[in-house]
């Protein structure tokens, strides 16, 4: 048998959990150590397999299978593919960057560290499930910590920590209720139709269903991921979730959680129900200008820096929503790399944000200024990440927004024209925010603040690494992306965009 | 050698680009190395420029060479990194990395002392790398990337001196504006790629004679012209540019007035094939053109501050070149982006000495008589400010009677009317400038100025030979060799015409003999002219209160409306679910009678009263099924 390298990745999170409850409390150094080393360990892993992967064979590889409950079909199965390798490695850049970006922790260490691992491989594991019923499992496992950290280690501004937590805990359930419904249906329709159990998404994805049921059972689905990828108007949980948790769950939940209803909407909503995609698209559709405009034009009046980054992730939300709805390759490859690439960046931001809130104890914009004087590194993280916010070409988010606009164009021209106006508004306010907090005359009171050094400089160089890389050698990603958008393009059978006028 | 230097012309843009990477990595400590090899690079890309110059202009007129690599790419869309090098590419090449290394060279002496030195040259290294890759581009794609880029660095060097709120405002607002202008000229590249399938500029002009559709063509000419509007700082986006002053001088003089403002008109000059096809598209790229010219030349005449007066020039010079290619003068536009260049960097740097030599003063009035104390500074500045006026035989005459000619030929005789206009006001701004800033009565120049160092000065003389012969390529002396090679399918070439010639030249004396009366003999008091138009004078001194109207807009729609919108979600969207939840939560009290006041438990309710929600669609589901 063959190493089973995504069964390895996806455990050993586990491992250093397990081993961190081991260990007594007070060892706050060896626990930072184990959740550094395990996070690291998945993070060789996710690049070695985003390397191997083998582009031009393309569909599900590093397969693993093991029977689990055979009356229900239900088997334990592993794979990737070029959808979900973007985002595996998304999930342990980030991972490996929260826990660096948790270093000042004190308080409940072992609690911490081993929740925010668990968490990590919850993600992980509905990317790399291809059993939905496994899919499910991973999901729900990510609730929970996310609540345990949220009230325990969040902080209360706008609102406590208490109600982001519930918030953000009881719209996850909601969303996970409207999908498990969907998923029911889904697997008791299969049933009727072959006779066969099957939890397996590629078997599932091979049965044509009638379009009644196709479109009822997506409208649930859309819901449902809708609802975890804050689509408007079910995004309220969003910005006060992210300004309650801690910095690394703000991280991983705006930069990987929410991705995966994204992953999902195009996994099992579009690859599983092509015919009620097509028909619930348009309000997809329309619901992401929602997103892209009204959250675009909030961020304007927002003066907390975890509410500007806040809405402005439900904004940048918008534009995965019109790729994934526009239905052609080209917009499917540009919301996939937007959520690789909204990943990094909101992470590296909320990174960024949560340095400087651990020191200076405000986020109030109006409180700074001048900050580049003292925190010239902190500075680089603040820009890297709001250029990369707001679309510049050499940034890896460029390219998820220029392939999602092209790709939407040919599907909806005035809907299309609307969301660009997002990289306008995204400017804005962006470069106001970062204008007020870090430049202008050297403002004394902040003098006593240390710049980024030691471990505080690992999420911006891992992430502004991976903000980067992927924005100059964008083929090394998008290659990958197209391997598996291909597959499922053959499947909705959509046209492609060329000379189509 | 010259082969060489053609096919490996991408060696041109990445020279400065690893220049930036060495600095921003390992170089940053050590100022004068990170300076030193910022100016190595772009001294070795400038002689490679020249090389693919002499070439490119030895061969045939119609020959060009495209090369390019993959970058982005999927079935239907394909962004390649590419390189195409023709006439009119190599003399941007010449012209971008002669003025970056005589700016780089100035900035030894201008940036002299301050701390940020080693940024400074990062910021410029990337700056050339961007245009030089824009200039390049074999695509729109290219273009686009590449075009953010030096907008970037726009940024990056207008807010240098990031300590100050008025670099920091000026900075946002030049990225904010020219956002603006990309917003349209990236949904102009949507639609081509649409319509075409392709964004290759050899591909595009290939194929868009043959495509008849005006109806769509139109909109995509419009569209792409927002671009050009931004960032050459046409009416109405025209606001960032004088405010961009904010930056160091020597990034004034190559951003902000030789090369990155001179990218719109560039664009346009690149993809004339496309606006020259749309009637209607050049007609509107002429009046803005000539409508920017006119306007920034008028508030040029009311400014005080010597680099804002530069400014508003420069706007009118960019409004005069698109004017030129609105007529359909593409040789002529391209001409004065090239003259233009030399003497107006020439003009900035000089600004940038007396500056300099005035301890940081911008004010032409607390200026005067710096002439005898600054000999090089003000000579070689006149030689630019006639440069400017377009006094023969300076390279301005050459190319701004070629705008004039182009203007007239074409039968646009209102514009024409407008071109002699604005020569008239151009020369009369700057020889008021000249005669204030340098011969004025005020004392206080001949007081405290000191002359610049040699590696400010020399710089200098060497911009003021370009200044002076520049447009000797386009003369009937070197039989139009430019306009020979710098060409377009459709575009006008017209026969000289001396009474154009004539009369040109009249109005830039009769504004340089108007300046000298009104403000060296005082014949006419200045004061006297400022109390009778006073009306008059104020809206010119207030730039016609467009930022005025803008803040106010600004103000008033979009961060109004962004208060709405958040009121909005907070009571509405956030009231509903909050509504939800405490009804959700009453409910399941009343049921328990009992109130334990536990988070948990009202979560525990509130799910469940979602479940029985679901249960009940859910059973509707199964009914719809069966």
């Amino acid at each position: 048998m063959e190493f089973p390298v995504l069964s390895t990745t996806l455990f050993v999170p586990v491992i250093g959990a397990i081993l961190i409850m081991a260990l007594p409390a007070k060892k706050t150094g060896a626990i930072k150590n184990i959740a550094a080393v395990s996070t690291l360990a998945s993070l060789v892993l996710s690049l070695l397999v985003f390397i191997a992967y083998d582009r031009q064979q393309g569909s599900m590889q590093f397969t693993e299978m093991i029977p689990w409950v055979q009356d229900l079909g239900v088997n334990y199965a592993l794979g990737v593919d070029g959808i979900s390798i973007p985002l595996v490695l998304l999930t342990n850049l980030i991972g490996f960057s929260a826990v660096f970006a948790s270093w000042k922790i004190e308080e409940r260490v072992r609690e911490f560290f081993s929740l925010l691992l668990l968490l990590i491989t919850g993600v992980m594991g509905t990317f790399i499930a291809t059993d939905l019923f496994i899919f499910f499992l991973f999901y729900e496992v990510v609730v929970i910590p996310i609540y345990l950290l949220v009230i325990m280690f969040g902080s209360s501004k706008r609102v406590t920590k208490e109600y982001a937590g519930m918030k953000l805990t009881i719209y996850l359930l909601i969303g996970s209720a409207f999908l498990l419904t969907g998923l029911i249906a889904l697997f008791v329709k299969a049933r009727a139709i072959t006779g066969v159990p099957s939890m397996d998404l590629v078997h599932l994805a091979s049965l044509d269903y009638p379009l009644t049921f196709e479109i009822m059972v997506f409208a649930f689905m859309a819901f449902g991921f809708g609802t975890l990828l804050s689509m408007f108007p079910f995004h309220a949980w969003s910005p006060d979730g992210y300004a309650g948790a801690p910095t690394a769950v703000s991280m991983i939940h705006a930069g990987v959680l929410k991705k995966i209803g994204g992953y999902g909407l195009i996994r099992i909503g579009l690859l599983v129900l092509p015919g009620g995609a097509r028909i619930i698209a348009p309000v997809i559709a329309v619901l992401a200008l929602g997103n892209v405009v009204y959250a675009a034009y909030i961020c304007l009046s927002q003066k907390d820096l975890k509410y500007i980054v806040g809405y402005s992730s439900v904004s940048h939300m918008g534009y995965v929503l019109i790729g994934i709805a526009a239905l052609n390759l080209i917009s499917i490859n540009g919301a996939i790399m937007m959520m690789f690439a909204h990943g990094v960046m909101a992470a590296l931001f909320f990174a960024m944000i949560g340095n400087l809130y651990e020191k200076s104890h405000t986020r109030n914009v109006d409180d700074f200024g001048g900050l580049a004087h003292q925190m010239p590194r902190l500075a680089a993280g603040f820009m890297i990440a709001g250029l990369a916010s707001l679309g510049l070409p050499g940034m890896v988010n460029f390219i998820g927004e220029f392939t999602i606009f092209v790709g939407a164009f040919s599907t909806y021209k005035v809907f299309t024209i609307i969301a660009v106006t997002g990289i306008v508004l995204t400017a804005v306010y962006i470069l106001r925010a970062l204008g007020y907090v870090l430049f202008g005359p050297r403002k004394p009171e902040w003098d006593h603040l240390q710049d980024l050094k030691g471990p505080e400089m690992v999420p911006l160089m891992v992430l502004g690494t991976a903000i980067l890389l992927g924005g100059i050698f964008p083929f090394t990603i998008m290659d990958l992306i197209n391997s598996g958008v291909g597959e499922i393009i053959a499947q909705i059978g959509t046209l492609y965009v060329g000379g189509v006028l | 050698m010259l082969e060489f230097s053609l096919h490996n012309a991408w060696l041109i843009p990445l020279l400065p680009l690893l220049a930036f990477a060495l600095i921003g990595l390992a170089m940053h400590r050590w100022p004068s190395v990170s300076a030193m090899i910022s100016i190595l690079s772009i001294g070795i890309s400038m002689l490679l420029s020249a090389l693919v110059a002499v070439l490119v202009f030895s061969l045939s007129p119609g020959e060009i060479y495209e090369a390019s690599v993959r970058w982005l790419s999927m079935p239907g869309l394909q962004v390649n990194m590419g390189m195409l090098v023709d006439p009119l590419a190599a003399v941007m090449l010449v012209v971008v990395t002669g003025v970056a290394f005589l700016v780089q060279v100035y900035s030894l002496g201008y940036m002299k002392g301050d701390p940020g030195i080693a940024s400074y040259f990062g910021y410029q290294s990337l700056f050339a790398a961007s245009m030089l890759g824009l200039v390049l581009a074999n695509n729109f794609g290219q273009i686009f990337v590449f075009w953010e880029l030096v907008g970037v660095c726009s940024y990056f060097l207008i807010g240098f001196w990031f300590g100050k709120y008025s670099a920091r405002d000026a900075a946002i607002k030049a990225f904010v504006t020219n956002r603006v202008g990309d917003f349209g000229f990236l949904l102009g590249i949507l639609f081509l790629q649409i319509v075409f399938g392709t964004l290759n500029f050899q591909e595009l002009s290939a194929a868009i004679p043959g495509y008849t559709n005006a109806a769509v063509l139109l909109p995509i000419a419009v569209l792409l012209f927002f671009g050009p509007v931004g960032k050459s700082a046409q009416f109405p986006l025209h606001v960032w540019l004088p405010d961009a002053m904010e930056g160091p001088t020597p990034v004034s003089a190559l951003i902000h007035a030789a090369t990155m403002v001179a990218a719109g008109v560039y664009l346009v000059a690149r993809a004339f094939f496309i606006f020259n096809a749309i009637p209607q598209a050049m007609t509107l790229i002429a009046i803005v053109g000539g409508l920017t010219a006119l306007f920034a030349a008028s508030i040029a005449i009311a400014q005080n501050d010597i680099k804002r007066i530069l400014a508003y020039s420069t706007l009118s010079q960019l409004g005069y070149m698109m004017m030129a290619l609105g007529v359909g003068a593409m040789t002529a536009g391209v001409f004065h982006l090239m003259t233009h260049a030399f003497f107006k960097s020439l003009l900035f740097l000089g600004a940038g000495s007396v500056i300099i030599g005035m301890h940081e003063e911008q004010d032409i009035w607390k200026m005067g008589n710096i002439a005898p104390k600054m000999p090089v500074t003000t000579w070689t500045f006149i030689i630019g400010a006639l440069a400017l006026a377009g006094i023969p035989p300076l390279s301005g005459f050459w190319s701004k009677d070629e705008i004039l000619l182009g203007a007239y030929a074409s039968g646009h005789t209102g514009l024409y009317i407008l071109g002699v206009l604005v020569a008239f006001l151009t020369a009369f701004y700057m020889f008021r400038l000249v005669f204030v800033a340098f011969f004025g009565k005020n004392t206080a120049g001949r007081d405290k100025a000191h002359e610049s160092p040699a590696v400010m000065t020399i710089p200098l003389l060497v911009l003021a030979v370009a200044a002076v012969l520049a447009g000797l390529v386009n003369s009937p002396l070197m039989h139009h060799v430019f306009g020979h090679f710098i060409n377009a399918p459709g575009a006008i070439q017209p026969h000289p015409n001396t009474a154009i010639i004539v009369f040109s030249t009249l109005a830039a004396l009769s504004g340089i003999l108007l300046a000298w009366l009104i403000y060296q003999r005082e014949v006419i008091k200045a004061e006297v002219i400022k109390e009778k138009f006073s009306m008059a004078y104020k809206v010119l001194y207030n730039k016609y209160y467009i930022d005025e109207i803008y803040g106010w807009l600004g103000v008033r729609l979009v961060d109004g409306a962004a208060r709405v919108l958040f009121w909005f979600d907070i009571h509405v969207i956030n009231g509903f679910v909050n509504l939800t939840a405490w009804f959700t939560g009453k409910s399941g009290e009343t049921l328990r009678y009992t109130e334990d006041g536990q988070v948990q438990t009202y979560a525990i309710y509130m799910f469940a009263g979602v479940v029985i929600v679901l249960i009940t669609a859910l059973c509707g589901v199964f009914t719809a099924l069966a």
